[in-house]
């Protein structure tokens, strides 16, 4: 019995021994906590590598403020207990200048309390509004507010003269998330929600649910979404003959659902960051150059088509080293408040102002009204 | 009956080792996730009891867990300020309530965190006792579909509610105050008391443990395990030993919720989901069926290691390769009883050793 | 919102298709638990593996190829899963079993992981599109779904000969019903448990062929499949093929017609009441004997 706790004592100790880790010298340590792997993969995954990418393109041009960035990625696996123990590893043990992710909402809420207690910088990739309302000093994220696409969508449809409408989200925290925001600003916006419906995000077949709300006799479907499912959503309508249009979230941002919805993606309407447009855009478009450059490495890098959630973590990165390098200083506090100072951040979401109450910088204007044609995004010719 | 607590003694030397070697080598922050270990060790204790000495599969005991999690974060964060002027305020006179500032300010006035843990204790061996009756009654395959099916109930109520946060969970959990100065949450400046804190009670119900595994009802379990019929043909009750084992199991598991969801300051889904009771069954599986210091020592260090993101973007693969070794060339597990008769046996010359 | 006949048939109709899925993945399950007593917590991950492999094949084969190709390729896994991790057991307990095949289904899906990253993948439509749909009165039937419920259907009449009238399907029987004594008889009881993996992986990753183009498949979505599969293999009677499409049916119809009642947030918890309800008050199954019941020895 002795001998086989001695054992153990030995290998702890050695681990830990292992683990204690490289001192905190020159280089600036981020940390960043995504859902590389597990039922959150579509968004971590891209965010990480993206993230990658990024990071050792600033090392390449001499890092910041002469300063090389040593990324520590850690995969949460969209649990909240692991990125819990990751944030407080990155903070107290660590101790990293920053924290990148999560991203998930859920995972978001469970360390927005860690990163401020710990006096550390949090940029979330997760869309919930709680994020940043209510505002915590050193909490911001970077997706776009759910409550924007939402009016988008509503503006679409007057133009088009839509008012009764049926909802499908997905039992995800986006999902439950913007059908909220569904819910409060449709009236506002002369909408009446006829059927509300939540589906299950590993669901196979959604006709029943589809069935039951184009049989609430609406004129347009609203399917709010992140999740691969949506997909199936689009299909199933369309399959029951649902001929009215259909308006996706700013969750349908990657091209791998259009390629699995087929020919029911044709026509479909979603509001979304012009990263997915690039090329279209016009000279004088602020965005344009950065987002081709990003759309450019990501795919020549990864040889995969670029979607809107890597972006989100893009735009975290960027927004950080503008802030360093404004500050002048590695220092926490101080590149905390100058993160609120910083307007006309150019990202792949939109461009960024900033300010004490206002730590997402996105308004409605950061979306552009999409559609799909022939298997590909194009923006919306009104 | 001295000799039964020599290794409990020993264990102990072992958490006080770790934390001085922590203490020296200035790296404090290690006890977090060692605490966390902790809390998931009390399941893995008492499932061990279930599933090891009982022999009862379960793998939906993450359903236990999250419902005394769940319940003790939702009394211990709902605002109840609504209700100021009813009926509901006999509580409050009763000392239930207790009011505080939130995170962000704001008054709010929830349930004091020790009735939220009574509550949510009585209500997940409520559950255990409604649930194992029918469920005992099953074996084999049909057994393990019913514990998985309960434990998706539990995960499917926790994801589609928004009371309870759906997708998102619930944040924002108060630390629960036991003494004025100690408290179980993840403040920097309390580690080392809520290592002691948690591995103490471990300790404790390690002790539970053992001492009924060594009296009559331990005997008991040990005949039903090995030949359940035959046991009942001598007059044990099985179904009530089955029934009670597997409410002690559901109320270890509860408590374990109860105190890492204020430990963290929130629960998630991700608390209840099947992924997490395989889990459970793998570090009980590792460690040796009937094996509690097995289970005791593979869910400290393989939980360390996970929550510290040792195995990186391979955790389930390592879960799931760890499981196949074990069941394909140790299925006692690793530590089990004979092991060091074994290895004994492969060093010396010595014919036929006794395993201790 | 009163429920007229067209609503009705469209549910009837979402039912069938959400059936046919449940039953096929049960069908596997039966083959290994007829032929072993093993439960095997991996069959979804055939299912998956099967559509995976089927969308890398289609990029340079014809589709029809593509998914023989992606058949046998599973098929061989299914043999190789049985070979290294199952074959060499003795006597093995439940317990032991169950968590051998989880630990398989696991380790599959993180193989997939790494091998094919998160992305989602779907196989093309057989016939028409992902909107060609046929329109019989009022009610929309996608052509896929016509080919889910034939190709099963085949499927479930080949195995129904195979196991009548083959040679090798009435060995596999004999040593289904009696190992030893099939022993006796020369039939080699290793390579029938072999064979049972083969003939399951096979039919799963059909399964997981047919039914891709209607949803889509990802590393990750064999478990929710293989939860639902084996409710339906149970609720129909462990080991009962036939009883198995019939429950999957059931299943599948009180699903879709669920939505008309509950929020379809809790869908999922219809199919598990129902598993509960069957295994506390009829655990041999609706279709199934009580003697049938009695679990099989590995």
């Amino acid at each position: 019995m002795g001998k086989r706790l001695g054992a153990g004592v030995l290998v702890l100790l050695g681990l830990m021994w292992l683990s204690v880790g490289a001192e905190a010298g020159e280089p600036i340590r981020i940390g960043a906590i995504l859902s590389v792997t597990g039922p959150a993969s579509f968004l971590g995954a891209p965010e990480a590598r993206t993230l990658e990418m990024v990071v050792e393109e600033q090392n390449k041009k001499g890092g910041v403020l002469g300063r090389k960035i040593e990324l520590i990625v850690k995969d949460s696996g969209a649990s909240p207990e692991k990125a819990f123990s990751f944030a407080k590893q990155l903070i107290e043990e660590d101790k990293v200048f920053a924290i990148i992710g999560p991203s998930t909402s859920g995972e978001t809420m469970k360390i927005k309390s860690v990163a401020e207690v710990g006096k550390t910088i949090l940029l979330s990739c997760a869309a919930a509004e709680v994020i940043v309302n209510p505002v915590a000093k050193y909490v911001f994220k970077t997706p776009q507010k759910d409550s924007d696409a939402a009016v988008k969508i509503f503006q679409q449809m007057k133009m088009m003269n839509i008012s009764k409408i049926g909802a499908l989200s997905s039992n995800t925290g986006f999902g439950q998330a913007g059908e909220a925001q569904i819910m409060k600003l449709a009236p506002e916006h002369g909408i009446t929600v006829l059927a509300n419906e939540v589906y299950d995000k590993a669901a196979s077949d959604l006709t029943a649910e589809v069935t039951k709300v184009k049989a609430a006799g609406v004129e347009a479907i609203l399917n709010w979404s992140i999740e691969p499912a949506q997909a199936i959503v689009i299909k199933n309508a369309r399959q029951i003959g649902f001929k009215g249009p259909i308006f996706q979230s700013h969750g349908f941002g990657n091209i791998k659902y259009v390629e699995v919805a087929g020919e029911a993606a044709e026509g479909v309407l979603f509001p979304a960051g012009r990263l997915l447009v690039a090329d279209g855009l016009p000279n004088t478009n602020p965005q344009k150059a950065l987002l081709i450059k990003y759309k450019k490495d990501y795919e020549s890098k990864y040889k995969e088509e670029a979607s809107t959630f890597g972006g989100h973590a893009y735009d975290a990165f960027i927004i950080l080293v503008k802030a360093i390098e404004k500050a002048g200083k590695a220092d926490k506090e101080a590149v905390r408040a100058t993160i609120e100072q910083l307007s006309g951040v150019v990202g792949t979401g939109g461009v960024f102002n900033f300010s004490a109450t206002d730590h997402n910088g996105l308004n409605v204007d950061a979306f552009e009204m999409l559609t799909v044609r022939k298997g590909k995004f194009v923006p919306l010719a009104n | 009956m001295r000799g039964r607590y020599l290794p409990v003694a020993a264990f102990a030397g072992l958490i006080v080792a770790i934390q001085m070697a922590t203490h020296f080598t200035g790296s404090g922050y290690h006890l977090t996730q060692l605490t966390m270990s902790a809390y998931y060790s009390l399941l893995a204790i008492g499932l061990c009891l279930l599933v090891g000495y009982a022999g009862q599969i379960s793998i939906g005991h993450a359903g236990f867990f999250a419902i005394g999690g769940y319940l003790s974060a939702l009394l211990t964060t709902h605002d109840l300020s609504a209700h100021k002027g009813t009926a509901l305020m006999w509580l409050a006179k009763a000392g239930v309530l207790s009011s505080r500032t939130g995170l962000y300010g704001g008054d709010l006035l929830t349930v004091h965190p020790w009735a939220a843990c009574l509550v949510a204790i009585v209500a997940t061996v409520g559950v255990a006792y409604a649930v194992g009756g029918p469920v005992l009654k099953l074996k084999g395959h049909y057994l393990a579909m019913a514990t998985l099916g309960f434990g998706t109930i539990v995960y499917r109520i926790v994801l589609g509610s928004a009371l309870v946060g759906g997708a998102d969970g619930l944040s924002e959990v108060p630390p629960f105050s036991l003494l004025p100065g100690l408290e179980v949450s993840s403040r920097a400046s309390l580690r080392v008391q809520n290592y002691y804190l948690a591995w103490g009670l471990v300790i404790g119900g390690m002790m539970l443990l053992l001492n009924l595994i060594h009296s009559r009802t331990g005997r008991a379990l040990s005949a039903i395990h090995g030949a359940e019929d035959a046991a009942d043909a001598m007059g044990i009750p099985t179904a009530r030993y089955k029934l009670n084992t597997f409410v002690l199991s559901a109320a270890y598991a509860g408590l374990a919720g109860v105190l890492l969801t204020h430990f963290n300051g929130g629960i998630g889904p991700s608390e209840a989901s099947i992924m997490k009771s395989v889990r459970y069954v793998a570090i009980v599986a590792i460690g040796g069926m009937a094996n509690l210091w097995g289970a005791l020592l593979m869910s400290l260090l393989l939980n360390y290691l996970s929550l510290r993101g040792y195995f990186g973007t391979y955790d389930d693969a390592v879960f799931g390769g760890i499981l196949i070794l074990i069941m394909l060339f140790a299925p006692e597990g690793l530590l089990r009883r004979q092991l060091f008769g074994e290895l004994r046996n492969l060093f010396s010359r010595d014919v036929a050793e006794e395993a201790p | 919102m009163g429920l007229n006949s067209d609503l009705f048939f469209q549910y009837v109709v979402a039912g069938i298709t959400y059936g046919t899925i449940y039953a096929v993945v049960a069908i596997g399950f039966n083959i290994i638990y007829n032929a072993t007593g093993i439960i095997n917590f991996a069959q979804g991950e055939f299912v998956m593996l099967g559509g995976m492999t089927a969308v890398t094949l289609s990029r340079f084969l014809p589709l029809p190829v593509a998914i023989l190709g992606a058949v046998a390729v599973t098929t061989v896994i299914g043999a190789v899963v049985e070979i290294l991790f199952i074959r060499w057991l003795r006597g093995p307990s439940v317990l032991r079993m169950i968590i051998i095949t989880i630990g398989v289904s696991i380790l599959v899906r993180e193989v997939a992981l790494h091998v094919w990253g998160e992305s989602i993948r779907a196989l093309p439509y057989f016939t028409g599109t992902s909107v060609t749909s046929i329109k019989m009165g009022n009610v929309y039937i996608s052509p896929q779904v016509l080919w889910v419920v034939g190709i099963s259907a085949v499927a479930v009449v080949a195995l129904s000969a195979f196991f009548n009238y083959t040679m090798l399907g009435r060995q596999m029987r004999a040593c289904a019903a009696n190992r030893d004594a099939a022993r006796l008889c020369g039939i080699s009881a290793k390579n029938m448990v072999t064979l049972s993996f083969m003939l399951s992986a096979g039919i799963g990753a059909l399964g997981g062929c047919i039914v891709s183009p209607i949803t889509y498949v990802q590393y990750d979505s064999g478990t929710p499949l293989a939860i639902k599969g084996f409710t339906v293999a149970i609720l129909g009677g462990l080991g009962n093929s036939a009883a198995a499409v019939g429950a999957g049916m059931i299943l599948g119809i009180l699903e879709s017609f669920s939505i008309w009642v509950l929020p379809a947030a809790y869908k999922e918890v219809i199919s598990i009441s129902l598993l509960l309800l069957i295994l506390f008050i009829r655990p041999s199954g609706i279709f199934g004997s009580a003697e049938a019941s009695r679990l099989k020895e590995f």
